[in-house]
């Protein structure tokens, strides 16, 4: 049962939504940053519903995040590591989906390193699967953070020119931005080495630049990218410092944006990397503490409405 | 005196003369009413008179030809083989342990008697670890047909070199798998808009062709027999096509996924549509089909690389590549037939003849004296592809459910009856 509204049993990716629907997750998150800046941050709708957080990959902030936003809905939150769980022993996916299952959760979260593994588990689980990062496939929570965070500083996304830069080959979070943001019908432009721009990614609707001045040059937005060291070793870019020297956001570099363009990171940061540190901490310019507790609304909005069913409510 | 067996009422597929490479008319020469004699494991005569004594086996019309030979697959499955008019095998040597040693050689080679030829590819290098020759003669002695290089490549050219040079003088057809290794690295598709939008890690379509010059240029230089077991790229096949008109001894095949599927198959992260090579583009697509109109591909194989669930209920990239074929390689590959792409008899020479003779094996023919191993079969019978019906070792087809037409009613080897 789901709501006509939002007529989807999972949250798999920003893919398939419509943009009515991304929308409608905006704007059921907006009353969660109300709350969540008051003394009280408690609402009781999911009380007694047990929501499982099974991170196959290490996260810190998403966990963080998705665990205070089932606690604020009054969830039994329970969180799943793979460091210390029975994936290690070999169990397969589909048989930790089953577990899980048969714990009777009301709602499964789930990160892992392997594109569409969250969508092989939703296939054998009963309640709704939250997708928290598939990956290079989608992240679709930060995505609806992203925008939320857009929203409320710029108004709309009509004509938005967002620039995304960085490592977008291996960006999952990319991925779902460049979706929700196209179908938002903002103008996105895509930033990246040559090494690390996706084939065909223009078939994405985008415009791709793998020079950053041309790319990010009177943006209303410049979302970067976090860099993954490990890329280093695969060989993708020759040296941080060379990767800093040609797509490290830097106050120089900035100002071919708009004045008031935002400067966003789906953290973590690698400062001196992708991002200069006076940028990154420049409160008029950088909302990337905004994006973080936009997070919280955001999947506190998506928690809500996807056990809407499960609640008799839709 | 070996018994006897009289088939009537066949459509008897003619086997050609001399093989034609180009041959785009459809076949009108089959006779309704073919008789066949078989005298114990052999075809005695074609179309002539019924010997007395001989046992009468009513074919009732169907279409009788070659059983198929195919070329390439994984695992000696049986059942699937027969299921799908399939009498002899060419056994890859990625088993375990891997066919790269005489007596794990002649094991494979006895391995389904008396229900299916199996002929071992002697693996080129040991381990199919791409560093050292293997004992070829020795291999061949003890069955193996050819010589492979597995799934995977042999990325140095070093090697490469001195296992062309070596099988050339033994007169041993080396089977390539074509794809660079470097430019591969860790893909699991095709570079394309959709492996971007899955979030697949990706190589270019160039991999092959770029393994193909390579191999052409070793075997140019060694005079080696080359075979290409899967070409499913426009610019690989060009490189073939080329080959060919200069007069080289190379030949190459596709399997029916290649044919019948493009990359978007793998939207859903379909695991049962992770193949090696992956899927390619719709344009590649038709430049196979086109190959196989022009003649330029020699052979169509199965690829027959049964997967349980343990290994494909798995995340896209997680799992292993391949498709279980064998039961479906007819039915798929009469598609071509029916679109007027090749004749009947053409599709033969792709599924029997020209794999014999890349094994050196006498069959693949209807004609007095070769063995009498056979497939009957009904051309136009619809029927709808069931994994869950398959008779092989799993049903891992990424063509489930798919409407296809022509039946295997029957699969004889060596004048016995299989089915």
């Amino acid at each position: 049962m789901t709501s006509p509204l939002f007529p989807h049993r999972h949250l798999l990716g920003i893919a398939g939504l419509q943009p009515h629907e991304i929308l409608y997750l905006l704007d059921e998150a907006e009353q969660w940053v109300t709350l969540n800046r008051s003394l009280t941050k408690h609402d009781d709708r999911l009380a007694g519903l047990t929501q499982i957080n099974a991170f196959f990959e290490n996260s810190t902030r998403t966990l963080l995040s998705f665990e205070i936003a089932g606690k604020r809905l009054g969830a039994d939150v329970v969180n799943m590591h793979a460091a210390t769980s029975s994936v290690k022993k070999g169990e397969t996916l589909i048989d930790t989906a089953i577990t899980l299952n048969a714990m009777r959760a009301d709602v499964i979260v789930i990160r892992h390193a392997s594109s569409g593994a969250v969508a092989l588990i939703a296939d054998k689980v009963d309640c709704p699967v939250l997708n928290a990062g598939d990956g290079r496939h989608e992240h679709p929570t930060q995505a609806l953070l992203d925008a939320l965070t857009i929203r409320r500083r710029k108004g709309n996304f009509q004509g938005l020119k967002v620039a995304i830069c960085g490592d977008v080959l291996h960006s999952r979070v990319a991925r779902s931005n460049i979706l929700t943001l196209t179908s938002l019908a903002a103008d996105v432009r895509i930033v990246a080495p040559a090494t690390l721009m996706p084939p065909a990614i223009e078939q994405m609707g985008v415009t791709a630049f793998t020079d950053m001045d041309e790319g990010i040059a009177d943006a209303d937005v410049v979302m970067m990218l976090r860099l993954q060291t490990e890329r280093m070793e695969g060989g993708f870019v020759p040296s941080l410092r060379e990767y800093h020297a040609l797509y490290g956001l830097t106050y120089e570099r900035l100002k071919r944006a708009k004045p008031d363009a935002l400067v966003m990171h789906p953290g973590p940061m690698n400062r001196g990397v992708e991002i200069a540190s006076d940028v990154a901490d420049d409160v008029n310019r950088s909302v990337i503490a905004e994006q973080v507790e936009m997070g919280v609304a955001v999947r506190m909005a998506c928690l809500d409405v996807l056990t809407r069913g499960r609640r008799g409510m839709a | 005196m070996s018994k006897m067996i009289a088939i009537t009422n066949a459509r008897l597929v003619p086997t050609p003369f001399v093989s034609s490479a180009v041959e785009t008319r459809p076949s009108t020469s089959l006779g309704t009413n073919g008789v066949l004699i078989l005298e114990g494991d052999r075809i005695a005569s074609v179309g002539s008179d019924i010997p007395p004594g001989a046992e009468i086996l009513d074919a009732k019309g169907a279409h009788v030809a070659p059983g198929i030979v195919d070329l390439g697959v994984f695992s000696v499955d049986k059942r699937a083989c027969i299921a799908g008019g399939i009498t002899r095998i060419a056994l890859m040597p990625d088993q375990k342990p891997v066919l790269d040693e005489p007596g794990i050689v002649q094991r494979a080679a006895l391995a389904a008697k008396p229900d299916l030829w199996v002929h071992p590819l002697a693996a080129a290098t040991r381990g199919l670890a791409g560093a050292e020759l293997g004992e070829y003669a020795m291999m061949r002695k003890a069955g193996a047909k050819a010589v492979s290089t597995g799934r995977g490549w042999v990325a140095d050219s070093g090697v490469m070199h001195k296992v062309l040079t070596y099988a050339a003088s033994l007169g041993l057809t080396v089977i390539s798998h074509a794809e660079d290794a470097g430019l591969v690295g860790g893909a699991v598709a095709t570079a394309s808009e959709t492996s971007t939008r899955l979030g697949l890690a990706s190589a270019p379509a160039e991999a092959e062709a770029l393994a193909i010059a390579r191999d052409l240029m070793l075997a140019e230089l060694t005079g080696a027999t080359l075979h290409f077991r899967k070409v499913t790229t426009a610019k690989g096949l060009d490189l073939v096509r080329g080959a060919k008109a200069k007069g080289m001894a190379v030949t190459c095949g596709i399997s029916p996924t290649h044919l019948f599927l493009s990359e978007v198959a793998i939207n859903d992260f379909r695991t049962f549509a992770r193949l090696s090579p992956p899927l390619r583009t719709e344009a590649d697509r038709r430049a196979c089909i086109e190959a196989v109109r022009d003649g330029t591909i020699d052979v169509i194989c199965s690829a027959h690389d049964p997967r349980g669930p343990e290994v494909k209920r798995l995340p896209f990239a997680d799992a292993d590549p391949g498709a279980a074929g064998a039961e479906t390689l007819l039915a798929l590959s009469l598609g071509l037939v029916r679109d007027g792409v090749v004749s009947m008899t053409r599709l033969f020479e792709l599924l029997a003849l020209n794999p014999s003779r890349l094994l050196g094996v006498d069959s693949g023919r209807l004609e007095a004296g070769a063995p009498a191993d056979l497939v009957f079969f009904d051309p136009e019978s619809p029927w709808q592809i069931d994994a869950a019906k398959f008779a092989g070792q799993a049903g891992n087809t990424p063509f489930d459910k798919l409407p296809v037409q022509g039946r295997v009613l029957k699969t004889m080897k060596g004048g016995r009856d299989l089915s």
